[in-house]
């Protein structure tokens, strides 16, 4: 080679080194954006990743993420088509979110089959990072498990003893149930009697009427969003609290909460792994959200998505690459540290650990303004919130 | 005392009262369908949405201009009633000569555009509609803790369908209205304004909708996608009842909420499917529908 040629060699790998570090990255957000789970993840949902995106400064840092959204209307199926097209056709490395634990399941194993990667906040399933467990798939905000242990383990603690389940009939609600239930029994209860109810339902007083006739202590709802929302309002219509029935919203959301108002919530007590008002950082978080959403607070679900995505970001940053064995490596092996969970840790069966907390529904007295619901019960360490490695049944645990 | 197949008798009844409760919807939602359909030949798909409508301007009333409940019953279905009667005038009304599913067509789109908007401005989870003082609390009725507003709501519903029902079948005006329907050029010969009768009835049918969605407001989720869900269900039992009988769709709706009620004593988990399969039983048999005439 002659002294020139070497020269323009020298600088073109010169040129080429600067900028090695240029990955494009294709995220989709799929969630429920128009059905009973819209106000819990829904937009939120991608404003969570725009700002974990932005937060992280991506770009500067040369990897190039371009964010496309879609509503899975809570519909397994629908979700498996979305998930497929997005894989095959429109080239996205990793899908966000997905609530209505169904779904998330067939977009687990769509994305196993396709080797991407799957980071959930939305779904309870215990299945996710159990016996349908797959190498790219995370399980980042809370499960039933987490649910059960948290309020299911306080409600048996301060005497309420027998169990009544009104269970949505999918996934979630069969999961949630199974967990309650087991800890419900651990812990010296018993469960009576329960009922399915069709997904999603309006009606519930007639679920609501073979619970009073139970005579339980307590009747666990194990459903979500809408539709926990109209069994509270209609047993409070059919005198359930008031004849002494205890209710346990096994999983409430603080948009289930705005929506209830504090005169019907008040006193629920519930599992969460967020809230706005926890201390500084959640504040200063959700100040930035809210100010994109037009003034409402967000969810765990919302925040999860943040916490996922700033984390995968660091795992690509730290990888050089978006390649799945590769990022996930990276993120198992790391600790994750953000404004909204703190710190926390991802495991190799994919399940996310961070604290979870205890909280119950102010009154209306307490609460100083909207949005000023939860008061802290008590806050469940990280290692004892989640199922165990060894329960769960996931194939990818030695 | 007895069990019928496990349940106590008290369940029962008490599950027999719920479904007739919920059967009163039903019938109230299927009438206004029944009337638009049977006597306007109109497959109003936005009924579900105007019903959602009703519920919406109930809760606006209350919030922005303190319109309590009762006032509520008596303008919200004029209100809602009147955007039907804009609606017939500036669209379907151009739609007639055609066939019917392009007035399907049309509805369906105009339910979704106005579930879109009130899904954007509200939100999913619901907004709170308090159930008027003078009908809070229940009665003990022994087998089952009857709210006074779920009692109330049967009764309303009973009074509007019969009502209803007497008027169109029973009244003069009533009679002009189907004789129109039947041969619209010989009644408007006579100098009766057909156009204006068939806009009108298009806007009672709507008005019938808001009314029962401001009769929903209290107990049920006050939100965007609740007209969604019961159409399909509304739909289905207009289909058995006949296309055309006003009779027929107030008792089925009456009779299929009972049967829905039934089913979620002893398979709950079929509820939602059952009248479905009812309807598909229904049309293998009597295609027309248990009330109605074949044309």
């Amino acid at each position: 080679m002659n002294f020139k040629t070497a020269t323009l060699a020298g600088l073109a790998a010169m040129l080429m080194a600067g900028s090695a570090m240029a990955v494009d990255v294709k995220l989709g957000v799929l969630n429920d954006r128009s059905g009973i789970y819209a106000d819990l993840s829904g937009e939120g949902s991608v404003v969570a990743a725009r700002m974990a995106i932005e937060d992280f400064d991506a770009a500067a840092k040369g990897i190039n993420v371009e964010v496309i959204s879609a509503d899975h209307q809570n519909k397994p199926d629908v979700a498996s088509t979305i998930a497929r097209q997005w894989y095959d056709q429109e080239g996205v490395d990793v899908i966000v979110d997905v609530p209505t634990s169904s779904a998330a399941l067939a977009v687990s194993e769509i994305t196993r089959e396709k080797g991407k990667i799957f980071l959930n906040s939305g779904a309870a399933s215990t299945d996710l990072t159990g016996a349908q467990c797959a190498p790219g798939t995370a399980h980042w905000t809370y499960d039933t498990y987490a649910l059960a242990n948290g309020t299911g383990r306080a409600m048996v603690e301060s005497g309420y003893k027998n169990w009544y389940f009104l269970t949505a009939d999918y996934a979630f609600g069969h999961s949630l149930e199974a967990n309650t239930s087991k800890v419900v029994e651990e812990t010296g209860g018993s469960v009576v009697g329960s009922v399915r109810h069709p997904f999603p339902g309006t009606d519930f007083s007639s679920f609501l009427l073979q619970a009073q006739a139970s005579g339980a202590d307590v009747i666990g709802l194990a459903n979500a969003g809408g539709d926990t929302v109209n069994s509270i309002k209609q047993a409070a219509e059919f005198g359930i609290t008031q004849a002494g029935q205890a209710l346990a919203g096994l999983l409430i959301f603080i948009t289930d909460v705005h929506a209830l108002g504090l005169e019907t919530a008040q006193g629920l007590v519930l599992t969460e792994a967020f809230y706005w008002d926890l201390n500084d950082d959640t504040r200063e978080w959700s100040a930035r959200f809210s100010e994109e959403m037009g003034g409402s607070k967000p969810t765990m679900v919302h925040a999860g998505v943040y916490s996922a995505v700033t984390h995968y970001l660091k795992g690509v940053e730290a990888a050089d690459s978006k390649e799945t064995e590769a990022v996930m490596d990276w993120m198992k092996s790391n600790p994750s540290q953000d404004q909204v969970f703190g710190e926390g840790s991802l495991r190799e069966d994919g399940r996310h650990l961070h604290d979870m907390y205890l909280f119950q529904v102010k009154s209306p007295a307490e609460s100083t303004g909207d949005w000023d619901y939860y008061k802290l019960l008590s806050t469940i360490p990280a290692e004892v919130a989640f199922m165990p490695l060894e329960d769960g049944g996931c194939a990818l645990v030695e | 005392m007895f069990e019928l197949l496990g349940i106590p008798p008290q369940a029962l009844f008490g599950q027999l009262l719920l479904g007739l409760i919920n059967g009163s919807f039903y019938a109230l939602l299927s009438l206004g369908l029944a009337v638009i359909f049977g006597l306007l030949n109109i497959i109003n798909f936005s009924h579900g949405a105007q019903y959602m409508m009703g519920a919406f301007v109930a809760w606006m009333g209350l919030t922005y201009l303190g319109i309590p409940y009762w006032g509520a019953l008596v303008v919200v279905p004029l209100v809602v009633g009147a955007t039907g009667v804009v609606i017939e005038r500036l669209m379907i009304s151009r739609l007639y000569h055609l066939d019917h599913l392009y007035g399907l067509l049309l509805t369906f789109g105009l339910a979704l555009i106005i579930q879109g908007l009130f899904r954007n401005g509200f939100g999913v989870s619901g907004l709170p509609y308090s159930i008027p003082p003078q009908l809070s609390g229940g009665t003990n009725l022994g087998f089952m803790f009857l709210p006074n507003y779920r009692g109330w709501v049967v009764v309303a519903s009973l009074l509007v369908c019969f009502g209803t029902w007497f008027a169109i079948e029973r009244t003069r005006l009533g009679a002009y209205l189907r004789a129109a329907t039947e041969n619209p050029t010989l009644v408007g010969a006579f100098g009766i304004n057909v156009p204006r009768m068939i806009t009108l009835t298009y806007g009672f049918g709507v008005a019938l909708a808001a009314f029962a969605g401001v009769l929903a407001a209290p107990i049920y989720s006050v939100n965007p996608n609740m007209g969604a869900d019961l159409i399909i269900v509304v739909f289905a039992v207009v289909v058995i009842g006949g296309m055309g009988s006003i009779l027929g769709a107030i008792l089925t709706g009456f009779g299929l909420g009972i049967v829905e009620g039934l089913t979620k004593v002893f398979y709950p988990e079929a509820s939602s499917v059952a009248i479905f399969v009812i309807m598909a039983i229904v049309l293998l048999v009597k295609p027309a529908g248990l009330f109605g005439r074949t044309a």
